[in-house]
């Protein structure tokens, strides 16, 4: 026992993998939630504003949209392979697959930032004349449009600021082909992102 | 119980955690802390400040009351004094309340493990805390002053308030992710860190609780965090998603907004009744009646009560259908809580009952929860709802569920569970003395407020009728009682702090679960060996009081 004593004190820190991937799926399913509550506050709209959502939707780029849509899932691949190159402990490639995933995400948020800057050279942003003077339904369907794809582009950046830290992580043996859990999370909230986007697509850019 | 407390008795050996020097000491050495027992006692500081807060704007609003007219705040401010209070007492106080203190303190224990699944999630979750009630102090003192919309932020009226609203919406935004957290933190800990042998069904029931109300946090929170940021956007860019001058929909506010804050009740009162659960065996001296069904209640609390938010709505404006519906799930969900209730008189049948400091409480809880729980059935009834809603009585009700509830199962933790956090007791008979001005003083305060709501007096107005006048006046005259009990409470457990008998038995009431088996105050690590689980808790083979009570008066 007395051997035990000495010892415990450096046993501190735990590791558990299964522990890590259940945390983290607890925390996805909220974020879902979190995105749940406005998909509903989009359904109750859309159902008592069906035209002027129709109408709304027209003005927003298609072509952007498609585009972003399939930069996303590429980058989802190159996520998932980064990983697998991990556990294969081929560490540069798992990390250039990282920073494929990182450009891949940074396009998309330049992709968006034309796209929003766009919109706001017709006047069209949340509290703008030209939005107020519109109907009821294209007033909500642009607040949804700029909060829902604002508050996913928050979670792309987020994904970068995460993936940077994992390239860091992998450079230093940190994350390594034995311990790539950090990793594996990453990649499941990079996925997120990209299944969140994959809701959002169709419902704003394909019911004109 | 003899068995296994050899096989974990430490004899300190080691420092407790409160003297434990780890890479940090002094103030950093709480500060950066990630023990578990640490962090409890950070949240207990924190959590305990606010509350004295919310009692004082709640002293001050029951001062404005003793009389009709203007007594000692304008109307303005009286709004703006039920809104701190509700977001503080809300927020702040009771939602963290018992999870964060004693779950953060006992669940590890309780399942014999070293620590939580992820200790520093569990210490940034406390600054997040500590975040969020900075920023809902700051909306006190910045230009605007504090917000006078209700805890609940109605729209239309909370965009168009000159007030500060951002500022508690926010800080509720961040609280709900600290709560959210904390819920992740604790269903990882119970499914990965019990000790070995301990089954699902060999967990103490207050484990059960915690875990129940994990869930609830994990899967309520975040669409209020997404409501009331919606709120503060909607503030600041005008986006209409509520707001009815732009085509949104206040009503569909309401929705999402109980949507969490219906469960959040039950944020609240779940732990509470792991609370009782734990402490009611220890004081009779008998095996838990009724195990399963209280565990298994405990689930179906969280299940039934996220599907009741709608109750609070009944006069917003909803389908037939839809309000049957919400009013027959309302009085389903008193059915498991009923089950515990008749679970506890159980345990205490033929029990050899001892009326300690924490036995009063939890016997008080039992019939306060009973009257705030029955007076809800009632409101669960829509004609009756109707009449009631928005009147004294509502706040009786909530008043008599969440703090002689919760409240006083918060204090029946403290008294029963501080000697072994500081291995200091306090002295009992003013403990005992302080319960008796707690409850009386509660009762005088709560309700006159259910008879004259039923008589049809309004909630949150700062003026009334003067036929309302005894009614009101018995009530600020019990606010008196109560606040001094209060006073006596925690001033009894202030100095046992500094100056009382020092206490270094492991099992000073004779508990059956783990935390009585470990060090008093507890070692860094809670356990040298984990224990190996071999029987269910609350197995009582006797009926002999375990320990000789030496009187410490």
């Amino acid at each position: 026992m007395s051997a035990n004593t000495i010892v415990h004190a450096e046993v501190h820190v735990h590791r558990d993998d299964i522990g890590a991937r259940l945390g983290m799926w607890l925390f996805l399913f909220t974020e879902l939630i979190l995105f749940g509550g406005m998909f509903i506050v989009y359904s109750v709209y859309r159902f008592t504003y069906p035209e002027e959502f129709h109408l709304a939707a027209q003005e927003l780029n298609t072509i952007i949209g498609t585009l972003n849509t399939i930069i996303l899932l590429t980058s989802s691949l190159t996520m998932a392979v980064s990983i697998v190159a991990i556990q294969k402990n081929k560490i540069s490639l798992s990390l250039f697959f990282q920073f494929a995933t990182i450009f891949l995400a940074l396009f998309f948020m330049v992709n968006k930032y034309f796209e929003w800057t766009a919109k706001f050279d017709h006047g069209i942003y949340p509290g703008s004349d030209t939005l107020l003077n519109e109907s009821s339904g294209q007033i909500l369907f642009f607040g949804l449009y700029y909060m829902m794809t604002g508050l996913h582009g928050l979670h792309v950046i987020i994904g970068i600021v995460m993936i940077a830290f994992m390239m860091r992580f992998t450079s230093k043996g940190i994350v390594s082909y034995d311990n790539y859990v950090k990793l594996e999370n990453t990649g499941l909230y990079w996925h997120l992102v990209d299944i969140i986007w994959i809701f959002l697509f169709p419902l704003f850019y394909l019911i004109s | 119980m003899a068995s296994d407390a050899e096989v974990i008795g430490t004899n300190r050996h080691e420092p407790s955690y409160l003297d434990y020097k780890g890479k940090h000491s002094g103030i950093k050495g709480w500060l950066l802390s990630t023990d578990h027992k640490r962090i409890g006692i950070l949240y207990m500081i924190g959590i305990l400040t606010f509350f004295f807060v919310g009692v004082f704007l709640g002293f001050l609003m029951r001062l404005e009351l003793i009389a009709p007219g203007e007594t000692i705040v304008s109307a303005e401010t009286y709004n703006q004094l039920f809104t701190l209070h509700g977001v503080i007492m809300i927020f702040l106080f009771i939602i963290p309340g018992i999870p964060a203190i004693f779950g953060n303190f006992f669940l590890p224990i309780l399942i014999g493990a070293k620590d939580v699944a992820f200790p520093r999630l569990n210490l940034f979750s406390w600054y997040l805390y500590l975040t969020g009630g900075t920023l809902a102090l700051l909306s006190i003192v910045l230009p605007g002053g504090p917000a006078d919309t209700g805890w609940t932020f109605y729209i239309p009226y909370s965009v168009r308030t000159g007030t500060n609203v951002i500022l508690p919406l926010s800080a509720a935004f961040v609280l709900g992710f600290s709560s959210l957290l904390t819920g992740l933190n604790f269903i990882t800990t119970v499914h990965r860190l019990r000790a070995p042998g301990m089954t699902w069904f060999k967990m103490p029931l207050s484990v059960w609780s915690f875990y129940a109300t994990a869930w609830v946090q994990v899967l309520a929170t975040p669409i209020i965090a997404i409501t009331l940021m919606l709120v503060a956007i909607e503030r600041l860019l005008h986006i209409g998603i509520f707001d009815p001058a732009l085509g949104g929909d206040p009503v569909l506010y309401q929705h999402l907004f109980w949507i969490y804050s219906h469960p959040a009740v039950y944020i609240m009162i779940i732990p509470a009744m792991g609370i009782v659960s734990e402490i009611i065996p220890v004081f009779t001296h008998r095996t838990i009646f009724g195990y399963k069904f209280i565990a298994f209640s405990s689930i179906a609390i969280a299940l039934f009560g996220s599907l009741v938010w709608a109750h609070h709505m009944f006069t917003a404006g909803m389908s037939d259908a839809g309000q049957f519906i919400f009013s027959l799930l309302t009085m389903i969900v008193a059915i498991p809580s009923a089950i515990k209730v008749f679970n506890w008189v159980a345990t205490l049948y033929k029990g050899s009952i001892d009326l300690a400091a924490p036995m009063l409480y939890v016997l008080a809880f039992i019939f306060l929860f009973s009257i705030g729980g029955l007076t809800g059935v009632m409101q669960g009834v829509i004609s009756i709802n109707i009449q009631f809603h928005d009147t004294a009585f509502i706040v009786g009700h909530f008043h008599y569920v969440m703090f002689g509830g919760t409240g006083f199962a918060m204090f029946a933790a403290f008294h029963y569970w501080m000697p072994k956090m500081f291995g200091r007791m306090y002295n009992r008979k003013l403990a005992k003395i302080a319960f008796w001005f707690v409850f009386i003083g509660f009762n005088f305060l709560y309700f006159p407020m259910l008879v004259m709501g039923w008589l049809g007096m309004p909630r949150r107005y700062y003026d009334y009728l003067p036929q309302f006048h005894p009614y009101h006046l018995i009530s600020t005259i019990g606010s008196w009682i109560l606040i001094t009990g209060l006073i006596i409470m925690f001033y009894n457990l202030f100095k046992a702090l500094r100056s009382g008998p020092v206490v270094t038995e492991k099992n000073m009431w004779g508990g059956e679960t783990l935390e009585w088996q470990i060090d008093t105050p507890p070692i860094h690590e809670n356990f040298t060996e984990i224990p190996v689980i071999e029987e269910r808790p609350y197995m009582y083979k006797d009926n002999d009081p375990p320990v000789e009570k030496e009187e410490t008066v």
